[in-house]
């Protein structure tokens, strides 16, 4: 048998908002995944820490409170200055079609907006981090 | 050194973790910390949150925090959180902290893997009766009443001394701090507690005697994990159809190489226990 994936969920900076967050830890766990989940204010080096120790196959970002266009690059700035940019990184929130184009391009694999089927979401982590857990181990 | 961490949900086991983690730290102690959830028995996901408490340590690089889902281990740990606090120790950290699964009343495994086992409790939760009954009140080096500033919380601390009256001791008494952790009250009596505890252990000897009990117990549950499965996948689908239960149960251990004879239903080995009512030799 197959060990579950292991997805850190995060919130980062000044955002308490985390009913999505907590909406998409219990989904991903009801799809059999470990789910670890940070708290609220979180920033991007305590992220990728966390991501690091815990051995997370994916990391989930949501925020909503305008701030992607800093925080979620941030993430990718860390991922790669700590040599962990095998851990595939997705997020979500209130974020304009533009600003989610520009983040893909700037290394979010994905960016999940309201009204996001959950089972879409669950698909994704589990292809891309699958994939992961192949090459890594 | 390693501490283990139980008690029931919601008694602030990750609040307590927090606040020792801090205590190290002024120490300038490096730190590790396993920390168990529950996985979910129907989907094998977990949803781990003990790492919320402890965000203050999450970039600092004399702390490592790793969280377990238990997959399945019903001791309120995982089945490799003896490995991960071996690997730990080996990895010099100075102290490992478990904090297990919330726990009702039996699951005492935490007591087979850490050095010092702290047993938190409440106030208001339960009366004297379960005070008495619960396997966990069995295997604390340490009582730790938290959130002290409770009304019922001197209610708690009597009925364990109360308890504890009644009983004689071979080795170690447990001792009984009370701690609001959330404010960082009584910590350093608990520091102090465990140091004691880490004292003894190594003085009387019972440090050897621990890891030996450990060691046994570590091959127990791997072999047992094995022949579980074994066990899984021999009790699939109705092979079973017309017998009753305790003729397919033979029928299953044949396979195994069982032979028709010990009970099958009973309590196990007995262990040693560590205190028992006084009055009785």
């Amino acid at each position: 048998m197959s060990r579950p994936l292991r997805i850190v969920v995060a919130k980062a900076g000044l955002d308490g908002h985390d009913r999505g967050a907590k909406v998409i830890a219990r989904a991903l766990r009801d799809a059999g995944m470990e789910v670890i989940y940070t708290g609220l204010f979180q920033t991007p080096e305590q992220i990728v820490q966390t991501a690091i120790q815990e051995d997370a196959d994916g990391i989930g970002l949501s925020i909503l409170s305008g701030a992607h266009m800093t925080l979620f690059p941030l993430v990718v700035d860390q991922l790669r200055e700590q040599g962990a940019d095998d851990i595939v990184f997705f997020g979500g929130g209130t974020i304009p079609a533009d600003d989610a184009a520009e983040l893909k391009r700037r290394g979010v694999r994905a960016i999940f907006t309201p009204g996001a089927p959950l089972q879409e979401i669950v698909d994704f982590v589990n292809r891309e981090c699958g994939k992961r857990r192949e090459l890594v181990g | 050194m390693s501490i283990g961490l139980t008690g029931p949900p919601g008694v602030g086991k990750s609040t307590l973790s927090a606040a020792l983690v801090r205590k190290a730290r002024a120490l300038g102690k490096s730190v590790g910390v396993v920390s168990v959830d529950p996985s979910s028995p129907f989907s094998h996901g977990a949803l781990l949150g003990d790492r919320i408490r402890l965000a203050e340590h999450f970039t600092d690089e004399g702390v490592f925090i790793r969280s377990m889902a238990s997959r399945g281990h019903l001791g309120g740990v995982a089945g490799a959180t003896a490995d991960a606090v071996l690997l730990m120790d080996a990895f010099g950290l100075d102290v490992v902290l478990v904090e297990t699964v919330g726990v009702g009343q039996s699951e005492i495994e935490i007591a087979e893997l850490a050095h010092t086992t702290l047993v938190a409790l409440q106030p208001g939760s339960g009366d004297s009766i379960q005070v008495l009954k619960a396997g966990i009140m069995e295997i604390a080096d340490i009582f730790v009443v938290n959130k002290a500033d409770h009304p019922m919380a001197n209610q708690m601390r009597r009925e364990i001394r109360a308890m504890m009256e009644m009983l004689s001791f071979t080795g170690w008494v447990p001792e009984l701090v009370m701690t609001q952790a959330l404010a960082g009250d009584g910590i350093d009596a608990l520091w102090a507690a465990i140091d004691r505890h880490a004292i003894y252990l190594n003085a009387s000897g019972e440090m050897a005697v621990r890891r030996r009990a450990a060691f046994a117990h570590q091959v127990r549950q791997l072999a047992l994990g094995r022949l579980e499965r074994r066990l899984d996948r021999a009790v699939c689908g109705d092979f079973a159809a017309g017998l009753d239960p305790y003729a397919a149960a033979e029928v299953v251990l044949a396979q195994f190489g069982e032979e028709r004879g010990e009970d099958a239903v009973g309590p196990g080995p007995a262990r040693p226990p560590r205190a028992i009512v006084k009055g009785l030799t």
